[in-house]
């Protein structure tokens, strides 16, 4: 190693040393459960909204790709109204706006999806997902254009249902050259988790505003969720980079 | 359908008003924030690529770290960290505390984060110039600044656009996100005006079409201004084998 980066690994280490010798601390066991438990619920977000999102954007990706128009241009313009507007104005968009016209409607106040509707992580929820498949629609898009022309014929040709040419040749192909892509756009998901604590879903961001908000302490709180964000980004990344490590190289 | 054009007309008893003076402040951020980000992208990225050991990791450093961190948090951070250091050096040369604005603090912040974007942007562009020019110019003994000004950056413009939009296109909407550090802009604005109402529906919407309206502008004037950056170069090979 360099000797420059020894000093500047040092001077790091003796940052973070600083911050909590120096800082003030006396917090942290009282909100440490709720602590833990925003960072589960942010876990949580994160998958589900990936895991939903991701299974819409192959669709939309597939039908911009190569369906036929009355299903791509839904998908296109799908795609770039969520790209085209902020995410929070989003999440505010879906709270506020199905918040205040559900309640109107009485079916669905006496229906048993009720008590879960009134909460905020469903809206949360829902928009995260949204938002993750127009943008990843767009990225699928592209992945399902560049699925050699060959491989599909030569499948056609061998008599496949159009459905295994989907499932054993287009999405296998199309998931190998995205991999890359999504693990980027995975972290950005992780980092567009802390605008649904504007709707009150106690994430770890909000849990993190809470103590701010209680104990007046500017500074801790956020270098606390910062770490905790920054680990979680180098989990991600470390997870794809396994994940593409499995995938079978290319004999040339 | 009446009530609701009411509710967005211009005068006061509708908020049409409020809405556009949200939006020029949006505006006005999303400029200032892009331009700083140009600078210290622009910056970055000749120190990457030509600066020494020491700054090239520090540089790396700063892209990481603001790349790996929520917007959210790193405004927070900025916001009360950029002004409490400039009142912290106001009171240590005997002035008194000064109040940052809302639209100096957010172009501060919003800038610093893009900056690190634009660095990474501008760097694989100024990488994709061919060497043999930059060496020809050298060699020809022309000054660096008038390299960068004459040679690299017309050349790698046309690469660097499509990343350059993106990073517009973020600009415009992470302006939304100084509605939670209380910053009057469109989507504030525009939550405000929802709320007294409680036409939500109506508003959102409003304020989507005009983000919306933005991003597709944008869109347009950037592939527009690639066609005029790329009109000097060769013909690109295109399509498979």
């Amino acid at each position: 190693m360099q000797p420059h980066r020894l000093v500047m690994l040092a001077i790091a280490a003796a940052l973070v040393v600083w911050v909590i010798v120096a800082g003030n601390w006396e917090w942290l066991p009282k909100y440490l459960p709720m602590i833990v438990q925003g960072v589960w619920r942010t876990i949580w977000l994160l998958v589900l909204s990936v895991a939903i999102g991701f299974t819409l954007a192959v669709p939309l990706g597939l039908a911009q790709a190569s369906g036929p128009w009355f299903l791509a241009v839904p998908a296109r313009v799908f795609c770039t109204v969520i790209r085209g507007t902020p995410l929070l104005l989003q999440v505010w968009l879906l709270y506020y706006g199905l918040g205040s016209l559900f309640p109107s409607i009485p079916w669905i106040r006496e229906s048993e999806l009720w008590p879960i509707l009134r909460q905020a992580w469903p809206y949360a929820l829902l928009a995260l997902s949204l938002s993750y498949a127009g943008y990843e629609g767009e990225v699928m898009r592209g992945a399902f254009r560049s699925v050699p022309r060959g491989q599909l014929e030569a499948a056609r040709a061998m008599g496949m249902p159009r459905f295994t040419i989907f499932r054993r040749i287009s999405l296998p192909l199309a998931l190998q050259g995205v991999l890359p892509t999504l693990g980027g756009e995975t972290i950005l998901q992780l980092k567009a988790t802390p605008l649904v604590a504007t709707i009150t879903v106690l994430e770890v961001y909000a849990v993190a505003s809470r103590v701010r908000q209680d104990t007046l302490i500017t500074y801790e709180p956020l270098f606390l969720v910062a770490a905790i964000y920054l680990a979680l980004a180098g989990i991600i990344a470390l997870g794809f980079r396994w994940l593409e490590s499995r995938r079978p190289r290319k004999s040339a | 359908m009446e009530n609701t054009l009411g509710l967005l007309a211009l005068s006061p008893p509708g908020w049409g008003g409020t809405l556009l003076a949200g939006l020029w402040a949006s505006m006005q951020i999303a400029v200032g924030a892009f331009g700083l980000g140009l600078i210290i992208g622009l910056g970055g990225a000749y120190g990457k690529i030509y600066g020494g050991p020491v700054l090239r990791d520090c540089l790396g450093v700063y892209t990481t770290v603001v790349r790996a961190l929520p917007e959210l948090i790193l405004i927070l951070l900025l916001y009360f960290g950029l002004t409490d250091i400039v009142n912290q050096i106001m009171l240590g040369l005997g002035y008194d505390r000064v109040q940052i604005s809302g639209v100096v603090a957010g172009v501060l912040v919003l800038g610093v984060v893009q900056g690190a974007y634009a660095t990474e942007v501008l760097r694989g562009a100024i990488l994709a110039v061919p060497p043999g020019q930059i060496e020809a110019a050298r060699a020809m003994g022309m000054p660096a600044a008038k390299i960068a000004r004459r040679i690299t950056i017309p050349t790698m413009l046309g690469l660097a656009l499509p990343g350059l939009s993106n990073l517009w296109l973020i600009a415009t909407k992470d302006t939304a996100l100084l509605a939670i550090v209380g910053f009057s802009e469109l989507t504030l604005a525009t939550r405000q005006a929802a709320g007294t109402t409680k036409a939500f529906f109506t508003f959102f919407l409003a304020a989507g079409a005009i983000y919306l309206a933005i991003s597709m502008l944008s869109t347009w004037g950037f592939a527009r201004l690639e066609r005029w950056a790329r009109r000097g170069d060769p013909p690109r090979m295109t399509g498979g084998t």
